[in-house]
């Protein structure tokens, strides 16, 4: 079944289209990777799924389970099961990690008519997910994202990603920042959470990422428009040639 | 201002707001003349207004125009109501010393439970000799009306060396409507003292009354001391408050103030640094909304060598609400290797907000080290978005961003149960807003 529909998504940034007419479909179980050269609009795409503002959607249409998502709050986004890893996630001093964890977890629970997580409960399940993702305890008590180095980040990000349990779950450029080992653990985080019912976009420069992360189909956009999709292959096609044949197409 | 006049025993004329309430004002012959003295002081200046350089943002003809008569004795029904807002309000194990409309409730406090080493006597007892805590060197028209008015207060005396386990708290509350409230109380730490000093400030039922608060404070040498101040006052109330602190050597004080009530507040206050080697940490939260406006105006009187002072101040205003902080560091020529930092932020959380940050330093001595910084703006919106993309409705998300920037100045509160009570305040201050 279609989890997420894009089609022919034009969007506009202060007057400006980047995105000229974007279809992209992605099924349930499977793996998608979106790769393209900088400012051919991947991060872009990726925001205005997840309900960003100061993107104009022109035309076209976003479905996730059927629904209309640009009608949705980004919170309603979350609750239902939609979920982004930032490129650049922020630092939100004062916040600590736990706090905003709980927060958020019982935002969507309750958003969804689900009861609170007991906190033991909850502490149980962080402190999982925390371990295998090779999360400090004392980094949890620090404020959102501060002082944690970029790696650190990517990885919050993918903690975030495994206590939601989103049924979609897009990961703009987790790689980068990330030396060898952390990528492999990120990408054991993130395979870990494939199942039949989970799709995964992985936005990515790098076919090295692929290796763990073994998408099903793989996607090239250029200026604002996917031109080319095929299978893991197209990937390593990438990393010989570049981008150059693509740029016509576009 | 009231204006109606009246011929009294004397043969002067003072206004209906004194003439009224000369009979019930506590203490002796002399004491009452210099009441009126006090009072005519008053007169003359008027209620301060925004011609007067340190009331500039605070026009309180404008704002509250005029004073109202004393409260009058509160009947059964307020004082069951008061004792309902002391057990709402009470600190968990503190001493509670209760006025209600300006005058002492012993059936409501604790003072049988003061040990000892805490002299307690109320303000009204002392003029019954002399008139020497109603005087201070201010000329300021609310000091002087605070003077004439005051109709009774705490007076504590903290011994030598006494380690109070459990603070002590004065619980101000208001149950008459439409009138006001005067009190002045003093505390004396003693030398080597470690003691914490909690001032709640609610209402009972109360609406449209004002207070006008007064507290000197002296702190004996290497005494440790904490000293919180909780203004939540009516949303239509007036409350406003004067602080004189002294500090001796080798002290640590940590002073919080707390704004999150009445229509128009001030705390004004001065502490003076008058022994070498003491830390002063004094800090605040003006939590303001709808049409609020809370001033919190404080000099640090640099007047010795070797002293360190740090000021975290932090205002959160919504709708139409303004927030006034004027902080002054004064080095005295003599206070070399001065260590004196402020830093004021202020969250404007609608358009209509407003914030007026007044940092001054006034510097004589060479040899020190003194900063200030202030800044204002409104909730960032790409951390807005992040908690948004994770689950929180914008509320919420905003709360959570409030309560982050509160807490730079609450983590300043030393005490873990303080600061824990001064957060449930500043929740139930979010619960509220619109
Ligand atoms: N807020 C903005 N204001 C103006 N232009 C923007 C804004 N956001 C994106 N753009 C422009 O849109 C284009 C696409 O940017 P986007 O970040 O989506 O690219 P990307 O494919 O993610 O690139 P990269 O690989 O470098 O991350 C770029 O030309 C960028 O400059
Ligand atoms: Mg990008």
């Amino acid at each position: 079944m279609a989890l997420l529909e894009v089609k022919d998504l034009k969007v506009r940034v202060e007057e400006r289209e980047i995105l000229h007419g974007l279809t992209l479909t992605v099924n349930e179980g499977e793996i998608h990777a979106i790769m393209g050269p900088n400012g051919s609009g991947k991060s872009t795409l990726s925001h205005v799924i997840a309900g960003k503002p100061g993107y104009e959607v022109t035309d076209g249409q976003i479905l996730f389970k059927g629904e209309d998502l640009l009608e949705m709050a980004p919170e309603e986004r979350a609750a239902k099961g939609v979920f982004l890893a930032f490129q650049y996630p922020v630092e939100i001093p004062g916040v600590t990690t736990m706090n905003f964890l709980r927060t958020a977890l019982n935002a969507q629970r309750k958003a969804r008519g689900e009861s609170e997580l007991m906190v033991p409960d909850f502490l149980k399940k962080v402190r999982e997910v925390s371990k295998s993702l090779n999360i400090p305890q004392d980094m949890l008590k620090r404020g959102v994202n501060v002082g944690f180095s970029g790696g650190e980040k990517k990885r919050n990000e993918v903690l975030q990603m495994a206590l939601f349990e989103p049924s979609l779950c897009i990961l703009d450029e987790m790689d980068s920042g990330l030396d060898i080992d952390a990528l492999r653990i990120a990408a054991d985080g993130v395979n870990a959470l494939h199942s039949p019912k989970r799709a995964m976009v992985v936005i990515t420069h790098y076919q090295r990422l692929l290796n763990y992360i073994v998408p099903d189909v793989v996607h090239v956009m250029s200026k604002g428009r996917v031109v080319k999709s095929g299978g893991k292959e197209l990937a390593l096609e990438l990393e010989e040639s570049g981008y150059t044949q693509f740029e016509d197409a576009a | 201002m009231n204006v109606a006049v009246a011929k009294t025993g004397s043969g002067r004329a003072v206004s209906d707001l004194f003439a009224s309430a000369e009979g019930r004002l506590p203490g002796s012959p002399s004491v009452i003349a210099s009441r009126r003295e006090a009072f005519e002081t008053y007169e003359r200046l008027g209620l301060p207004h925004r011609r007067i350089e340190e009331w500039k943002y605070t026009d309180l003809r404008a704002l509250v125009g005029e004073v109202l008569p004393l409260a009058a004795a509160p009947d059964a029904a307020a004082l069951k109501r008061a004792a309902d807002a002391v057990k709402a309000h009470a600190i968990a194990g503190a001493r509670k010393l209760v006025l209600v409309d300006g005058v002492f409730a012993a059936d409501l406090s604790d003072v049988r439970a003061l040990t000892a080493e805490a002299g307690f006597r109320t303000l009204r007892e002392t003029l019954e000799k002399d008139a020497g805590l109603l005087t201070t060197a201010s000329t300021d028209a609310v000091i002087a009306l605070n003077a004439a008015m005051a109709t009774d207060g705490v007076v504590l005396s903290i011994a030598d060396g006494a380690q109070l386990s459990a603070p002590i708290q004065i619980i101000h509350i208001a149950t008459a409507a439409s009138a006001s409230a005067f009190t002045r109380s003093q505390v004396v730490i003693g030398k080597g003292a470690r003691a914490t000093l909690v001032e709640s400030f609610v209402a009972a039922g109360a609406k449209a009354y004002q207070v006008n608060d007064a507290v000197i404070v002296t702190v004996g040498d290497d005494a440790d001391v904490a000293h919180i101040r909780l203004m939540d006052d009516a949303p239509d109330a007036v409350n406003v408050t004067s602080h004189f602190v002294t500090v001796g050597a080798n002290v640590k004080l940590n002073f919080f103030n707390m704004t999150t009530g009445a229509a128009v507040s001030r705390l004004q206050g001065l502490i003076t640094l008058a022994g070498e080697g003491s830390e002063l940490s004094a800090n605040g939260v003006n939590l303001l909304q709808k049409t609020e406006h809370g001033d919190t105006t404080l000099v640090v009187d640099h007047a010795v060598p070797n002293c360190v002072s740090r000021e975290v101040f932090r205002a959160v205003i919504d709708d139409r609400a303004h927030s006034v902080f004027q902080g002054r560091i004064i080095v005295r020529p003599d206070a070399q290797k001065t260590d004196g930092k402020m830093m004021t932020r202020a969250l404007l959380l609608s358009d209509e907000a407003e914030a007026d940050n007044k940092p001054e330093l006034e510097i004589f001595a060479d040899d020190v080290s003194c900063g200030h910084g202030a800044t204002s703006g409104a909730l960032d919106d790409s951390l807005l978005f992040y908690l948004k993309a994770r689950g929180l409705p914008e509320k919420q998300a905003q709360a959570l961003l409030i309560q982050a920037f509160v807490g730079e100045a609450v983590e300043q509160i030393a005490d873990d149960g303080l600061r824990e009570h001064v957060i449930g305040i500043a929740e139930r201050w979010l619960e509220r807003r619109s």
